[in-house]
């Protein structure tokens, strides 16, 4: 009985000077979303290739679903489902016609795998005689994942799959994710989106090419060390870079609509817990503190808060250190 | 074996989805025939000529009517003096002349011999040349036939060795006896080579390659999968154009067209493997159709014996020129459809075709990555 489908131990790979993975391990267990969490030019499509059997390791083993990935990569292939980060169908084809060359590629049928496929499929459905290069983002990905879904894969490997596709199609994909861990299928998912990753079950965050922490998103938050605030002003420009000139160790940065204002954690942190308590009480004195300041700095309409971190802020934290 | 077939089927769905495909495909085969057939010619129809003829006796009316009557030649010019054949030259209204000299009869027949002056437009030089052969040869012939007639009976025949001439296979000197072959042998290169690199660039363009890889196929059946249809639709290609080259332009087919067909698909097979070996390079299908386009088309032109003659060119590239398979399926081609021979006359060249064949199709399948990179 194996207890990990994807077994990574130090992992490099380098395209010529440039290191785009480097030393990387991690374990994915069965039935498990796992998310690899960076943004561009982290090393993420480089890894997928690796344990996807498409490029040899420079050093390092992996296997996947007990296979080997270099020695055993034919087999492995029959047990995969790849979906590359760019659209990579035949936009010629239809959709029917795509999902019935790679069943056929995989040696099965569209019945046969009907049942794992048919949330995803009944939407495409009305648009099955069309051309794939037609579909819309959303509709693409659908389809890219039920050709990569039709052989009934051990192993799911999805490359970015929200890239590219509107906010409510990547909800709904995400919730056939989370049905399809349901029929026993692990899935290594990659995103440079934050709010995707807080979607998976546990994550890796890398930064080139080095993974900074494996944990579940509540655990990465929970390891949070710094007070944090969102504030706001008429003028956020300015806003974030007197911020930052709040105190030596303060980090602030855009974060949607509001500046998130990281504080110096190691100055004032009272214990070492991190029990949100001890941290709210800390910041209740904070917030007029900072306010007064933005005051004297001429901001007008300031608003400043109490926030929790998200992985966000976890990984622009992680990768300051 | 359904894995083989559904990628043969998507594999056609791409070329008759794809209009250009299907255009290069089928249109440039016709449209490249025809273009040749009536283009590429060496051959001289009703060349104009102007005549100079101050004697006007009747060897000379004879002479000038023997050379319009053999149908090479047609009198676009009496001239009346010498000064006229430059302008008529330069306007390029004639393309030889013909100079008599006065009294040309009567020296001819009270000396033996006499002359005459023969023009030729050298701006051309192929044409001009062609033309004053065949003004010789006839003005050859008439003196014969004027020694040997009542007018110069008096004259003892002088001693003469005629050396009579035939073309063989080709009597009228036909030039479609000589492109058919050549535009077949240049379509089913460009066809199964430039395609199959173009078409396996493209799945790595559009970065299906990658999917396909993450799959069961094998490298073979992938390679196989892709080229299965090129393979079935070159073989038509080569069908029309030997069709073309039979119903239009009157080329013969004496060989069987069983030996024929065997060999273009050889020959296509050949090609085939040469794209694939390409498209192991190749990233995009702009640098597989430059490549391929330089590295086989211009060879098959230049190099083959297609236009230009294997023997008058240099020892060095005629040994380049057997480098590539159009070398070798010319001679055939021409053997099966012109001279109607056998097997047995054309095991050479066979032979050569299937050793590029086999190393060709190896080098490509070793080369041919089951990873990227």
């Amino acid at each position: 009985m194996q207890t990990k489908s994807i077994k990574a131990q130090n992992l490099s790979k380098a395209y010529g000077p440039v290191e785009a993975v480097k030393n990387v391990s991690f374990d994915v267990r069965p039935g498990e979303i796992f998310g690899l969490i960076g943004p561009d030019g982290a090393g993420k499509t480089t890894l997928f290739r690796i344990l996807t059997s498409l490029l040899l390791p420079d050093t390092g083993q992996a296997s996947v679903d007990g296979l080997d990935v270099v020695q055993d990569y034919k087999l492995l292939r029959q047990r995969i489902g790849y979906m590359p980060g760019r659209f990579s169908l035949y936009q010629d084809l239809t959709v029917q016609e795509n999902l019935q060359f790679f069943a056929n590629v995989f040696g099965t049928t569209i019945e046969k795998n009907y049942a794992l496929i048919r949330d995803i499929y009944v939407q495409l459905e009305p648009f099955k005689h069309r051309r794939a290069g037609a579909l819309s983002g959303g509709m693409k990905q659908k389809l890219a994942l039920c050709c990569a879904l039709i052989h009934k894969p051990r192993v799911l490997f999805l490359d970015e799959p929200g890239t590219g596709v509107d906010p409510v199609s990547r909800k709904e994909f995400w919730e056939m994710l989370r049905r399809l861990r349901d029929s026993d299928i692990t899935i290594l998912v990659s995103t440079a989106y934050m709010d995707e990753a807080e979607l998976c079950d546990r994550v890796a965050l890398l930064q080139k090419g080095e993974i900074l922490a494996i944990d579940t998103p509540q655990g990465i938050t929970a390891n949070y060390q710094r007070p944090l605030f969102a504030a706001r002003s008429d003028d956020m420009y300015r806003l974030i870079t007197d911020l930052r000139a709040l105190e030596p160790g303060a980090d602030c940065y855009a974060f949607g609509e509001y500046a998130h204002l990281a504080l110096a954690a190691t100055a004032t942190r009272p214990t070492t817990s991190t029990r949100p308590t001890t941290s709210s009480r800390r910041t209740s004195n904070a917030i007029p503190k900072i306010q007064q300041y933005l005051e004297t700095k001429g901001h007008t309409n300031i608003e400043v808060l109490n926030t929790t971190a998200t992985i966000e802020d976890c990984f622009i934290e992680l990768m300051h250190n | 074996m359904n894995r083989f077939f559904a990628f043969v089927l998507k594999e056609f769905r791409h070329i008759y989805r794809d209009r250009r495909t299907m255009l290069i495909l089928f249109g440039m085969p016709v449209v490249q025939v025809l273009l040749f057939g009536f283009v590429l010619t060496n051959e001289v129809k009703d060349a104009n000529i102007a005549v100079l003829d101050p004697s006007k006796d009747p060897a000379s009316i004879r002479l000038t009517n023997k050379l319009v009557s053999s149908g090479y030649f047609r009198v676009a010019a009496n001239l009346q003096s010498p000064e006229q054949l430059e302008p008529a030259f330069r306007n390029g209204s004639i393309k030889l002349a013909l100079v008599f000299p006065p009294d040309f009869g009567h020296t001819l027949d009270h000396e033996g011999t006499a002359k005459i002056q023969l023009i030729g437009d050298a701006s051309d030089p192929n044409t001009a040349t062609t033309l004053i052969n065949y003004a010789n040869a006839i003005i050859l012939n008439f003196q014969q036939e004027y020694a040997q007639s009542s007018l110069g009976a008096q004259q003892a025949p002088q001693p003469m060795i005629l050396a009579e001439s035939r073309m063989r296979y080709n009597p009228e000197e036909k030039a479609v006896f000589n492109f058919v072959p050549g535009v077949m042998t240049l379509i089913l290169m460009l066809v199964s080579a430039m395609m199959t690199s173009i078409t396996l660039a493209r799945e790595k363009e559009m970065g299906t390659m990658e999917v396909l890889l993450v799959s069961p196929l094998k490298p073979l059946q992938i390679v196989l999968g892709k080229t299965a249809p090129y393979l079935a639709l070159s073989f038509l290609n080569a069908v029309l154009v030997v069709l073309i080259g039979m119903l239009v332009f009157g080329m013969p087919m004496r060989g069987s067209f069983l030996l024929l067909g065997f060999e273009c698909f050889l020959y296509m097979f050949v090609a085939l493997s040469l794209g694939i070996l390409i498209s192991t390079r190749a990233q995009t299908q702009m640098a597989a159709l430059f490549v391929s386009a330089l590295s086989l088309m211009m060879p098959t032109i230049v190099l083959s014996g297609f236009i230009f003659p294997r023997e008058s060119m240099p020892v060095f590239l005629q040994a380049v020129g057997t480098a590539f398979p159009a070398t070798w399926f010319i001679p055939i081609v021409k053997g099966v459809m012109i001279k109607g021979v056998g097997l047995s006359y054309l095991w050479k060249e066979t032979l050569v075709l299937v050793g590029m064949a086999v190393v060709f199709i190896g080098v490509s399948v070793r080369n041919f990555k089951s990873r990227l990179e």
